[in-house]
């Protein structure tokens, strides 16, 4: 039988590797973009398995949520990415110094 | 027993998929690797019984959002030495950090037990149970109004996106469709009365 703290263990592990990847690319904005999106799916993994092993449809209707605000972010980062591409022709977080003063 | 296997079959391959989308040098494969980690998300999702939010997390994921990243990848002309350089200096936090976060989660979830409630297994369902059948219930009860808020909130997201990336080019030369529209003859055609000149 699949037991919860194996769902549990998945998503962290899970977590784990999206935070790494934050820090290992650190120079390139879509890889740290899709970092989040997998920290966002390892926090879904809770909700779903929280949801199935108490028997809570709520945690479902979250997960809903969060997948809608998910790809509403993705797709105003993109956005935004892009223009930062045409205004400086790179994607490195660290030419985005404009505000530093 | 054999849902115990796949569940293993398909969270190694997630994990290892996750790996690769962090290492990879180039971002197509990172893209592409996300994807593989969205499909094995999805079959587990499955096993745990959340069917429609595995069939939407394919469709909209691996439909929509990794096809938007994607095209944004290929659009932009990245220079991936430039990004390259400097990738490895990293490492050694990155790699303590995220041991922390697994030690800290596996000593919660698998020592401490999660006060005794980790090793708990998935309540029987009812032989006639739907699972989009309850979402929908309570998607379009109790939770009716965070639906109406989460469609506004594509909606507005849906704007940005087109407002921020709308380019207007300057120099060329457009139709004003409201000024052909209100244009009237007498501001077009002026009728000039003159005596006609005579033969010298």
């Amino acid at each position: 039988m699949i037991t919860l703290n194996y769902v549990l263990t998945l998503s962290a592990i899970l977590f784990a590797i999206a935070v790494a990847g934050v820090f290992l690319n650190r120079r390139n904005i879509i890889v740290l973009l899709m970092c989040i999106e997998l920290m966002l799916l390892a926090v879904n993994f809770n909700f779903v398995a929280f949801s199935r092993y108490l028997g809570d449809i709520g945690g479902q209707i979250f997960v809903f949520f969060i997948l809608t605000v998910a790809a509403a972010e993705a797709a105003i980062g993109l956005a935004i990415l892009v223009v930062v591409f045409r205004e400086r022709r790179s994607i490195e977080v660290e030419d985005l110094d404009t505000l530093q003063g | 027993m054999f849902p115990t296997i796949l569940f293993f079959t398909f969270a190694a391959t997630l994990i290892a998929a996750a790996l690769g989308v962090i290492l990879a040098r180039n971002p197509v494969y990172s893209a592409l690797l996300l994807v593989l980690c969205f499909f094995n998300s999805a079959v587990i999702w499955l096993l745990l019984d959340a069917e429609f939010l595995g069939i939407v997390l394919v469709l909209v994921y691996v439909g929509a959002v990794m096809v938007l990243f994607l095209f944004v990848v290929m659009m932009l002309d990245i220079n991936l030495a430039e990004l390259r350089k400097g990738l490895a200096s990293y490492w050694p936090l990155a790699v303590a950090i995220a041991g922390f976060v697994v030690f800290a989660m596996i000593n919660i979830i698998v020592v401490k037990h999660l006060g005794g409630m980790s090793m708990r297994t998935a309540p029987a369902l009812a032989a006639n149970y739907s699972n989009t059948r309850e979402l929908g219930t309570a998607l379009f009860t109790r939770y009716a109004y965070p639906a109406q808020i989460a469609a506004v909130i594509l909606l507005v997201a849906s704007v940005a996106a087109i407002v921020l990336t709308l380019r207007r080019r300057t120099g060329g030369k457009p139709q004003n469709i409201a000024q052909q529209v209100a244009v009237r003859a007498k501001d077009r055609v002026r009728i000039v009365k003159m005596a006609s000149e005579k033969r010298p």
